[in-house]
């Protein structure tokens, strides 16, 4: 905690509705309420395709809220802020920049010069490991690889904010476990804020300080778990704990329930 | 560390019997795709020629390919009734270069800037669409009136020719660019002018390209029936020239001859194409 009183992320009342292409208004959240502290993971969990990943479009700012406000440092969020990162849950590496160009591009972007964006991202590389792919397109990397491209070219802006929309749901299990670990070690160091947007259950115990439950769409809060896992965490251990499953058992009766009625409403809109 | 980034993609191991046996089959179906290549080139060739010496065809209006080789031959050697070949064909590849250069600068630019601001591409779109529904072909004519004999007139056909396929291909991949990827440009910093220079352009480069290598062709069009209708040098000229005397293998000889360049200049192009996407996965059986 700094001196610095404001909690990191405020959203307060917010909701987003969308026009669809035939004109209809959708709405993806309503009266969302949710405060994340300085330096705290919190992870949203919910139904798949119930406005999780709205959620976090509202707090990076790529889009604002139609109702209520967002506020980010204590400030409502205009635009898109210099103290956010994002990572996506597609691919976003530019595929047409090496490796270390790719994580060169976000220091370039800001103004850094060549020489000094070139250091920050070669040290960025070498903590995922990824020191002797620089030169590399994408395309030549496994996912795992580019997530981890993903990871030093979000990290390397020193975000205060860290945005991950379900960043490993497209991994193999065991790569997933090996990139929770390693997210987990890099926001260690610093200090930030992030909020981990997943469908994974045991994914978010294990990796977070606040577990936000939301409802099916169109979402909100519904409940919010603190987690009292002692850190530092391996994923794959902490998993076996007899508290692990206990936390498990008494979220998932709340979160079981929405996924449930999700369910129910066909496959159509929810898949 | 990762164990994966120890360690390097290896190389694979000796070469066994049955890797060689695949390696020979390969190599035997590429002979017999060629064998049979040449074997259909000759078999037109030779028909050809066959039915117009024994008369099946008047070789008269359809000439055979030995006279065109004669033709070829006498206007490489002797040059043509408007000066040496080389010349000739130098002056349609001029035309159709400087033609293609400002219709493709101007495709890109405007296709750019219209996918990019959305405010032109709805204030100028059915202009665009109304232009391009016209036969711009019918405007050589015209620019001869405007332009007279010399280049220009063949430079101003090529460039409307060029301008459009390129003009809506830019548009089109600056429409589609990932809109993950400017959402991550954005997000690490990237101004507009930034995400249009580095991910729009480089994200619309690919469908660029494709355009580019149709509009090489148009453009050649473009110069070649420029010089047809009026000129005073070019391998449209050729045409124009062999069709007044009735000289039907001229026609096609100066068909020959286009072909020729332009084949020259796809490869040129395939060849800058390939420096540019090294960054692109090869796709299997994109190489044709």
């Amino acid at each position: 905690m700094t001196h610095d009183t404001s909690p990191a992320i405020e959203l307060r009342g917010a909701g987003k509705a969308f026009r669809t292409p035939s004109g209809a208004l959708h709405t993806a959240v309503r009266e969302l309420d949710l405060t994340v502290g300085r330096g705290e993971f919190v992870a949203v969990v919910g139904p798949t395709g119930c406005g999780k990943s709205t959620t976090l479009t509202l707090v990076s700012g790529l889009e604002e809220p139609t109702e209520g406000e967002v506020l980010v440092g204590g400030e409502p969020v205009r635009g898109i802020g210099t103290d956010v990162g994002f990572v996506f849950q597609q691919d976003a590496v530019f595929p047409w920049r090496t490796v270390l160009s790719n994580v060169m591009a976000g220091p370039r972007f800001r103004g850094a010069a060549k020489a000094e964006a070139r250091e920050r991202a070669r040290d960025w590389l070498a903590r995922v490991g990824l020191s002797a792919f620089e030169d590399r397109y994408p395309h030549q990397l496994s996912g795992g690889q580019r997530k981890r491209v993903a990871l030093a070219a979000t990290f390397v802006n020193d975000p205060s904010i860290l945005l991950m929309d379900e960043p490993f749901s497209a991994l193999d299990v065991q790569t997933r476990a090996l990139m929770s670990d390693q997210l987990l070690d890099l926001w260690a160091g610093t200090g930030s804020s992030v909020v981990f947007v997943t469908h994974d259950l045991e994914e978010s115990i294990a990796l977070a300080d606040k577990v936000v439950v939301m409802t099916a769409g169109p979402a909100t809060v519904k409940q919010v778990f603190t987690i009292d896992l002692p850190r530092p965490r391996k994923v794959e251990e902490v998993r076996l704990e007899p508290r692990f499953i206990e936390i498990y058992r008494e979220i998932w009766s709340s979160l079981g329930e929405e996924v449930r009625i999700t369910r129910e409403r066909g496959t159509g809109n929810a898949a | 560390m990762l164990p994966e980034s120890a360690t390097l993609p290896q190389q694979p191991a000796k070469p066994t019997d049955r890797t060689a046996a695949r390696a020979r089959a390969v190599r035997n179906r590429t002979l017999l795709v060629q064998g049979c290549r040449l074997l259909v080139l000759a078999a037109v060739l030779g028909l050809w020629e066959w039915f117009a010496r024994t008369g099946v065809i008047d070789p008269f209006n359809f000439s055979m390919p030995s006279r065109i080789g004669d033709q070829i031959w006498t206007w490489t050697t002797h040059g043509t009734a408007q000066g040496s070949l080389g010349a000739q064909v130098w002056a349609t590849l001029y035309e159709a270069l400087y033609g293609w250069l400002i219709g493709v600068t101007a495709g890109v630019l405007l296709g750019i800037a219209l996918g990019r601001v959305r405010f032109l591409a709805d204030v100028f779109g059915p202009y665009v669409k109304v232009l391009n529904a016209m036969p711009r072909i019918v405007l050589a004519p015209i620019f001869l009136i405007w332009f007279g004999l010399g280049p220009a007139s063949k430079i101003a056909s090529a460039v409307v020719l060029v301008f459009f396929p390129v003009f809506f291909n830019a548009f089109q991949g600056a429409r589609e660019v990932d809109r993950n990827l400017v959402a991550n440009a954005r997000i690490l910093g990237a101004s507009n002018r930034q995400v249009t220079f580095q991910v729009v352009i480089p994200s619309a480069t690919a469908w660029i390209f494709t355009s580019l290598h149709v509009s090489f062709g148009f453009s050649l069009i473009g110069a070649i029936v420029g010089e047809y209708i009026g000129a005073t040098q070019g391998i449209g000229l050729l045409v124009a020239n062999s069709q007044g005397t009735l000289n039907s293998a001229g026609v096609y000889a100066a068909m020959v001859i286009l072909a020729v360049v332009a084949l020259a200049a796809e490869g040129l192009l395939t060849l800058v194409e390939k420096r540019l996407f090294r960054w692109k996965p090869v796709q299997p059986g994109a190489e044709r």
